[in-house]
């Protein structure tokens, strides 16, 4: 099995053989994008059927199971159905900020993807700075919700995006900085690098203590990034309805919608590269056939999404004010004093390799 | 948690907005107005009157054994203590002397009725605190004694099965049964309500000192009921003014001194327990007998006035009724306990978040056709 996974690599050379360079790289990377979108838009949906099913389980019921086997069709219909919808909106509303809300949203969680490792070589982008990135980029989406909910003319959907700011900006800290006391371990914010520092071991374990420690706090916060139960003050259904995106219909909420199970993925998706060796076998006993590596990237991704339903599906909804104690008051303090701990261990080579 | 003010420059508006009459916590059509600044609530006007059908009024013009139908439309999760409750006004007001079956099995139905809705009442609780499981399996085990009351009244939900005199008919003879069966399956299954949500650290930080009602305030504004009982007050009509067959059976009236939304929840999981316990002490010896003693085909009651209270799942409903010895009423008015314990939503709900009104509304445990009538 000796094919070139490098997919963006690979599809340029083989068109520069027709057209001049820089052409070649724009198309590439174009057709990568779609690639890409048309993956994630199908994950996406399925995603939302695996909670759907998960769902059922945790509350004693079947399910999606009408459309195709197993209701393996179901969230197909049902985008379906949200494409050939009429877009509605309210009178007053701020129409431009209105529309170009969902864009924000959608296009902030597919940019993250590009980064991941899905198995050796098989990345969209491996930029040097890949931790930084996807931070970066996964504090853009919140932009849109504060804009759908402005610009809405809708009370409820104000105070969803209210808390919507208040909340993402406040566990950014504790997802940066749990990400953080990794980066110490591995010395690179590659996301290929810090793949391969964990042939010697999965991260959680080369930095035992504090690599747990910041692992739990990544977790949490980063279930409160995404804006789930039990951090899901914006769309608190008892409270406020539907949130943000209240006065949204058709595609324009599937944006929304689909970007939440996107945004699960990319938290899992994180976790799963920085933590637990992304697309590494355990043991290595996959090692000689790199496109399994997807299975095994894939696998831990969806165990952890699996984590995340179960948050969802058992906890009940904090308040607004114990959200924001709970990261100032104990998460950030936590979290500070774990990257000293973690200092010291890399500084004194405590860590565990194999 | 106490809220801390912060001192600043920024000027703070309040606004309002309109909960209801479509919203999701309002479990009906409710419609709050709420007067908010931020997060925090200043006034809460609850604006009534979308469910009114004019129950009272058609009382008036119905013969009282119509009357009884009525009833199951006001508070529908408590349909049988609603048709109760008429019945016994009637059946006092005429000096009938019912048979040791009748009471018997109107306690235990009334009982059951209790559990259904209590069980519904901790599904919706942990929906309205972000929970979103609770629900089915709240559902799960009302959905048992919704089929004991199939069987046995025809109806699972608006159960039409007491008349005055008595009862429509007989029970069925499975429902003994049945009714054990339900009692050893929910004694395994409610431990599993205090696992699932009842233990859980967010939910505690929910309601624990949330909403709280003083003693002084349960008494003044009327509560009854778990509510009343959340906050010290013994209120349970049950215990002290009993009717049907609740001088037979001993029981404990679950009581709370904190007042607050744990409190109120509490309650209502002990008066779960409670429930299966009365059950348990009256299905096995359930006397024989007539299911129904002869009334005349049209009810007149003797001139003058007739009250009756007694225990619903959600408080003391009377029932008051003034007769001028025609066949109708002259005046019928329910003392409905949702109404009162209503009021005091702005009492226990100023000062806190949003997210504590949903709370200490849920523990208000609000069924809108009780309060609208």
């Amino acid at each position: 099995m000796n094919i070139s996974l490098n997919i963006t690599e690979t599809i340029q050379e083989w068109l520069i053989g027709f057209m001049p360079e820089g052409v070649a790289s724009i198309l590439g990377m174009s057709i990568v994008a779609l690639i890409y979108l048309a993956i994630f838009a199908v994950a996406g949906l399925y995603l939302v059927l695996l909670e759907r099913k998960v769902a059922a389980w945790f509350q004693l019921r079947i399910g999606p199971n009408r459309v195709g086997y197993w209701g393996l069709f179901q969230t197909m219909a049902d985008a379906l159905k949200l494409v050939s919808k009429e877009l509605t909106g309210t009178v007053k509303a701020d129409k431009f900020l209105y529309n170009l809300a969902p864009y924000f949203v959608i296009i902030s969680s597919l940019m993250a993807l590009a980064v991941f490792p899905f198995t050796k070589e098989f990345q969209a982008f491996d930029i040097n700075i890949g931790i930084f990135f996807l931070i970066a980029i996964s504090s853009v989406g919140v932009i849109g919700i504060l804009l759908a909910g402005w610009s809405s003319n809708n009370k409820f959907a104000l105070i969803g995006a209210m808390r919507s700011g208040v909340q993402t900006i406040s566990y950014e800290l504790s997802i940066g900085l749990s990400l953080l006391t990794m980066v110490l371990l591995t010395g690179s914010l590659q996301l290929s690098e810090i793949v391969e520092t964990q042939k010697e071991g999965w991260l959680i374990l080369q930095g035992h203590v504090p690599a747990v420690i910041a692992f739990m706090i990544y977790m949490i916060a980063g279930t409160a990034e995404t804006n789930r139960a039990p951090f899901d003050m914006v769309e608190a259904e008892s409270e406020l309805g539907a949130g943000f995106h209240t006065e949204y219909s058709g595609m324009k909420f599937a944006y929304f919608f689909l970007a939440e199970f996107i945004n699960m993925f990319i938290i899992a998706a994180i976790a799963t590269t920085v933590f637990f060796g992304a697309w590494l076998s355990p043991f290595g006993i996959t090692e000689s056939i790199p496109w399994l590596g997807v299975f095994w990237f894939l696998g831990k991704t969806l165990m952890l999404v699996f984590l995340m339903m179960w948050f969802r599906w058992t906890f009940p909804r904090l308040r607004v004010d114990q959200l924001l104690t709970l990261e100032w008051k104990y998460l950030l303090p936590i979290n500070l004093v774990n990257i000293v701990i973690m200092a010291i261990i890399v500084w004194l080579n405590l860590t565990i390799k194999f | 948690m106490e809220t801390t003010l912060v001192k600043s420059n920024f000027k703070s508006e309040e606004y309002f907005i309109n909960m209801g009459p479509q919203h999701p916590a309002t479990h009906g059509v409710l419609r709050l107005l709420l007067t908010i600044d931020g997060e925090i609530i200043k006034k809460v006007e609850p604006d009534l009157g979308y469910i009114h059908r004019s129950i009272e009024k058609m009382c008036e013009r119905d013969s009282y054994q119509q009357i009884v139908h009525l009833t199951d439309r006001m508070d529908y999760l408590s349909s049988h203590i609603n048709n109760e409750a008429v019945c016994l006004t009637v059946e006092n007001a005429l000096q009938l002397e019912l048979p040791d079956r009748v009471k018997v099995i109107r306690t235990i139905l009334s009982e059951l009725t209790r559990i259904a809705s209590h069980c519904l009442w901790w599904g919706v609780m942990g929906m309205d605190v972000g929970a979103l499981t609770t629900y089915f399996y709240g559902f799960r085990d009302r959905e048992m004694i919704n089929d004991i009351f199939e069987e046995t009244c025809g109806a699972r939900l608006t159960m039409n099965y007491n008349i005055p005199g008595g009862l429509m008919f007989d029970i069925h003879p499975n429902f003994v049964q049945r009714t054990k069966d339900f009692i050893a399956h929910f004694k395994t299954k409610l431990p599993e309500y205090d696992t699932l949500l009842t233990g859980n650290v967010i939910f505690q930080k929910r309601t624990k000192g949330v909403g709280v009602l003083s003693k002084e305030d349960a008494i003044s504004f009327g509560a009854s009921g778990p509510v009343g009982r959340g906050s010290g007050y013994s209120c349970d009509v049950r215990k002290h003014h009993p009717y049907s067959a609740y001088d037979r059976v001993t029981f404990n009236e679950a009581l709370k001194t904190e007042g607050d939304t744990f409190a109120r929840y509490q309650v209502r999981i002990q008066e779960m327990w409670e429930a299966m316990s009365i059950i348990e002490q009256l299905i096995d010896n359930i006397p024989e007998g007539e299911h129904k003693v002869a009334t005349n085909a049209v009810i007149k009651l003797p001139k003058g006035e007739y009250y009756q209270k007694v225990e619903t799942a959600r408080g003391e409903l009377g029932v008051y009724i003034i007769s001028t010895g025609t066949k109708n009423p002259y005046r019928l008015k329910f003392r409905s306990p949702g109404f009162s314990n209503l009021s005091l939503l702005n009492h226990i709900a100023v000062g806190g978040k949003i997210g504590d009104l949903v709370a200490s509304m849920a523990t208000l445990d609000l069924v809108i056709p009780d309060i609208d009538r």
